[in-house]
């Protein structure tokens, strides 16, 4: 209960935002951060029960002729991350009231905020994978909306439809593998998918599973080569990117792989491809960032670089690796958010995002510096916190990989020396050296701006220093969950003289050399860009425009707006269909029953089919309009011979009037001109003698058969006595029939009302001094 | 007598399907105003022809005398007729406001026209 009420209270609370925002003014965000701040107060007071090995779990009926059901769970691995998302939410409150402070929007911002995390907590407490999948696909669109905050720049809408497009897509591949794995597997439940290891291992569709859910997983968590959404991303403001960016979204990936190792893991494919799309995230979002100087997309490429290494972790699949991967996972939450919050407050305060122009703050804004210090100094991986220990314990199961040790140490050691050099251009640079002017008088950030980065950057050491209290029971459980079997690595500072502190070491040194050094090397930073053509970001907006080309050639091809070629096509089809069965069924005509035929019967048809001519040849619209009569007249002869008084007497009326009618409305509408060349008459003549033998092959085969009569005699006899009427036909109409009749009339009524607001608007627009187009008369 | 209602429904079909095939927006009208003459004589033809006596019933009779034409097809054709001036007249009026809007019959310039 307490489970679906923790990720339902995120969907209310944010219906409510906007107007707790209006209420409440600028304490709004320290108000709805009470919600996360409760469900994060509840977790924690979970976190022993889970420790111990309890997992707690909820189910109610969804939709159970599919046997989808909303299920939700909560064990180690959720706890973690439950905690991350609902924490660093309820600071993420707090700093966006003090950023946005005064924004038109604010309200919508918490509201988007709240939503996310909503859908965040879904996805981490889902115990079926389909309801996961549904939280999974409301953190993509409501990313979407955040990123795209600021809707009025182009380029915040263009990030927000990359990173919708990117996570969309493989949203979707992921939907085919957890539909895939779930009927391997034979339920969708999350704890019965990991008890069945070996059947999923052992099917013939395990690759296409294993790949299908990876590619959900790669994109969400922004790596290699769906990496390019995330920098992209930075155009949301900086309380989005802190919370998407640093410690949830992006680690919604890293979370589903983690939650289904224990079935999919430690197979080869898996491990090859999450150490290898790890290591190439690593690589490419440390050497990316060095090409940066505006302080997020810094942070950015830096986060996609630690991404790669928690997915490297994963891949790997050790014990010590997974805890590894895990503890990663908490010290870059931490330190990450810390510094994106950081980076904001600078931008905030200064008016400037550009390391470059940025120097000597540390006198304005002492506090801040000292918070971005910390927690840089985790990313650097310094002791003694917890960016340190979870490189170190890395480092560690990196040179113990089962698979390419070597060079997955050399790729994670060169990574950490490059995090050094964001840590000291994001930290250091700013706030030390000489003094510089920024766009804005820089001061000390508020209390609201200060308290989220401070808090996570203090935890950062907390963690680090006692991590008995702090770290072991959140991570141990973790991990245990990640492996299926109990883990035994401990997250501590000190393991001793060992390679991985010598590689750790060499990594620091190498890192504080580059960044000291680091005018020499941008050069060559600048001389990549060459390659950029290549890019995976190319490539997006080369599919991209290719897509809309062909859609919009092929439209043109297809619609080209001319009423004239849909009825072409439309009167081709139909020929085609109908002739076919025509042909094969009804024999030759008898032709010389055109000799037993009464003179008015020739004479009459002669009539119409001279008229129906007439009004096609005619030269002039009022001849065609009097041949249009005439024909509706021999009509009418036809139906008096054959019986039928009644629709000749309807017939006729109606032809009166609509000869008044097209003389009015058509008196102000220009004369015939020849529009079409002869070639295009030739072709319409075709197709009209084409469409005129099919309706009379048509003719031909509706009076070869017996009509029925029965209903018809059956109306007759019962026109009398049931209906009162003598004339059948009528009785029919109005009686027998008579909800078509109603329906005949309504179609009438619309039409008259249509007709009736037609003259309407156009007497509206003729009163405009603007319209220059000629009046029209016909106003019958 | 069948090949003769054959000959006049297809006939005005022809002339029907060609007219709306043209340009003007006028000549679309008077093929549509055909088309619905084509529509019910086919209906018509379908229900069987006979020169017999209308379905009315005679004073002092419950029935209508034998032999008597079809009543079905024809309440069918009546509602047709009056449903094809209704949607005319309405298009008369859409067409004559077009050509306001537009200043042209041609369906064609109808494209190109953005308003």
């Amino acid at each position: 209960m307490t489970l679906l009420a923790i990720v339902i209270s995120g969907f209310v609370l944010a219906v409510a935002a906007p107007w707790v925002t209006r209420a409440t003014g600028k304490y709004a965000g320290w108000i709805l951060a009470a919600l996360p701040a409760a469900i994060a107060g509840y977790l924690i007071s979970q976190v022993s029960s889970v420790a111990s090995g309890q997992t707690v779990s909820v189910a109610y009926q969804w939709i159970p002729g599919l046997g989808i059901d909303l299920s939700f769970m909560l064990d180690g691995l959720s706890l973690l991350f439950a905690l991350m998302i609902s924490g660093i939410g309820a600071l993420i409150l707090i700093y966006a009231g003090g950023y946005l402070a005064g924004h038109p929007h604010q309200g919508r911002l918490f509201c988007f905020l709240l939503l996310f995390m909503g859908s965040m907590l879904g996805v981490v407490l889902a115990a079926n994978v389909l309801t996961l999948f549904v939280f999974w696909e409301l953190t993509s669109i409501t990313s979407y909306l955040l990123i795209g905050f600021d809707h009025r720049r182009k380029e915040a809408r263009a990030a927000a439809l990359q990173a919708l497009l990117v996570t969309g897509l493989g949203g979707l591949a992921m939907l085919a593998g957890l539909l895939l794995m779930g009927h391997v597997a034979g339920s969708y439940s999350i704890s019965e998918i990991l008890s069945r290891r070996d059947v999923l291992q052992s099917h013939a569709l395990a690759p296409a599973i294993t790949v299908l859910i990876l590619v959900g997983c790669f994109t969400k968590s922004a790596q290699f080569p769906f990496h390019f959404w995330l920098p992209g991303a930075m155009e949301a403001p900086t309380p989005i990117s802190a919370y998407l960016h640093s410690s949830t979204m992006v680690k919604a990936g890293i979370y589903l792989m983690a939650r289904l190792t224990p079935a999919l893991g430690s197979t080869e494919l898996w491990q090859w491809l999450l150490t290898g799309a790890g290591a190439a995230t690593m690589l490419a979002g440390a050497l990316l960032a060095m090409r940066e100087s505006y302080l997020k997309r810094l942070l950015a490429y830096s986060t996609v670089s630690a991404l790669g290494i928690i997915t490297m972790g994963l891949g790997i699949g050790t014990e010590k690796a997974i805890s590894a991967a895990i503890a990663f996972i908490l010290a870059h939450a931490l330190y990450k958010g810390s510094l994106f919050m950081v980076a904001g407050a600078i931008d905030h305060e200064t008016g400037e995002k550009d390391v470059d122009k940025l120097s000597g703050l540390r006198s304005a804004m002492p506090i801040l510096s000292i918070v971005a210090l910390l927690a840089a100094a985790s990313q650097a991986g310094f002791p003694p916190l917890a960016g340190f220990v979870a490189k170190e314990m890395m480092l560690e199961s990196a040179l113990h990989a089962p698979i390419i040790a070597v060079a997955l140490t050399a790729a994670l050691t060169l990574s950490a020396a490059l995090l050094v050099v964001v840590a000291g251009l994001v930290a250091f640079k700013p706030f030390f050296g000489g003094e510089r002017p920024t766009p804005r008088h820089a001061h000390e950030p508020p209390l609201s701006l200060l308290l989220g980065p401070g808090l996570l950057a203090i935890l950062g050491v907390a963690v680090a220093l006692v991590p008995g209290t702090l770290a072991d029971p959140l991570i141990a459980p973790a991990a245990s969950a990640t492996l299926g079997t109990e883990s035994h690595t401990h997250f501590k500072i000190w393991h001793g003289f060992n390679l991985a502190l010598g590689l750790s070491a060499i990594a620091t040194g190498v890192g504080v050399l580059v960044y000291a050094t680091r005018s020499r090397w941008m050069p060559l930073a600048g001389a990549t860009a060459g390659l950029d053509r290549l890019s995976p970001t190319a490539c997006y907006h080369g599919v991209l425009r290719f897509v809309t080309a062909f859609a919009e050639s092929q439209t043109r091809m297809i619609q080209t707006g001319r009423l004239r070629d849909y009825l072409i096509v439309i009167f081709l089809v139909t020929i085609g269909v109908v002739s076919y069965p025509l042909i094969t069924r009804v024999g030759p005509p008898v032709w010389n029953e055109l000799g037993t035929l009464h003179w008015l019967d020739v004479g009459i048809a002669v009539l119409i089919l001279l008229s129906a001519f007439a009004a096609v040849t005619a030269k002039n619209r009022l001849l065609a309009i009097i041949a249009l009569g005439m024909a509706g007249l021999g009509v009418t002869m036809f139906y008096v011979i054959y019986a039928a008084p009644d629709l000749a007497l309807t017939q006729i009326s109606i032809e009166a009037l609509s000869v008044v009618l097209f003389v009015l409305v058509f008196r102000r509408l220009p004369d015939f001109r020849s529009l079409s060349s002869r070639a295009g008459k030739l072709r319409d003549v075709l197709i009209a003698c084409a469409g005129g033998a099919m309706m009379a092959g048509l003719v031909l085969m509706a009076t070869s058969y017996p009509s029925a009569t029965s209903v018809s005699r059956d109306l007759a006899e019962r026109s009398y006595p049931d209906g009162h009427g003598k004339n059948v036909v009528n009785v029919i109409l109005v009686d027998f029939r008579a909800m078509d009749t109603m329906g005949e009339i309504t179609v009438l009524a619309i039409a008259a009302l249509g007709v009736y607001s037609l003259l309407k608007l156009r007497d509206r627009i003729d009163e405009q001094p603007s319209a220059s187009a000629p009046s029209a008369g016909g106003r019958a | 007598m069948q090949i003769l209602i054959a000959i006049i429904v297809g006939g005005i079909f022809a002339c029907a399907i060609y007219m709306i095939l043209r340009r003007s927006i006028v000549k679309l009208i008077i093929g549509l105003a055909l088309l619905g003459h084509a529509a019910n004589l086919l209906i018509f033809s379908a229900g069987g022809l006979s020169k017999a006596h209308p379905a009315l019933v005679r004073p002092g009779s419950t029935s209508p005398p034998e032999p008597y034409a079809d009543p079905l097809p024809q309440a069918l054709i009546l509602t047709a007729i009056v449903i094809s001036f209704g949607v005319l007249a309405f298009m008369m009026v859409l067409v004559s406001r077009a050509y306001n809007a537009v200043g042209n019959d041609d369906t064609d310039e109808f494209v190109n026209t953005e308003r």
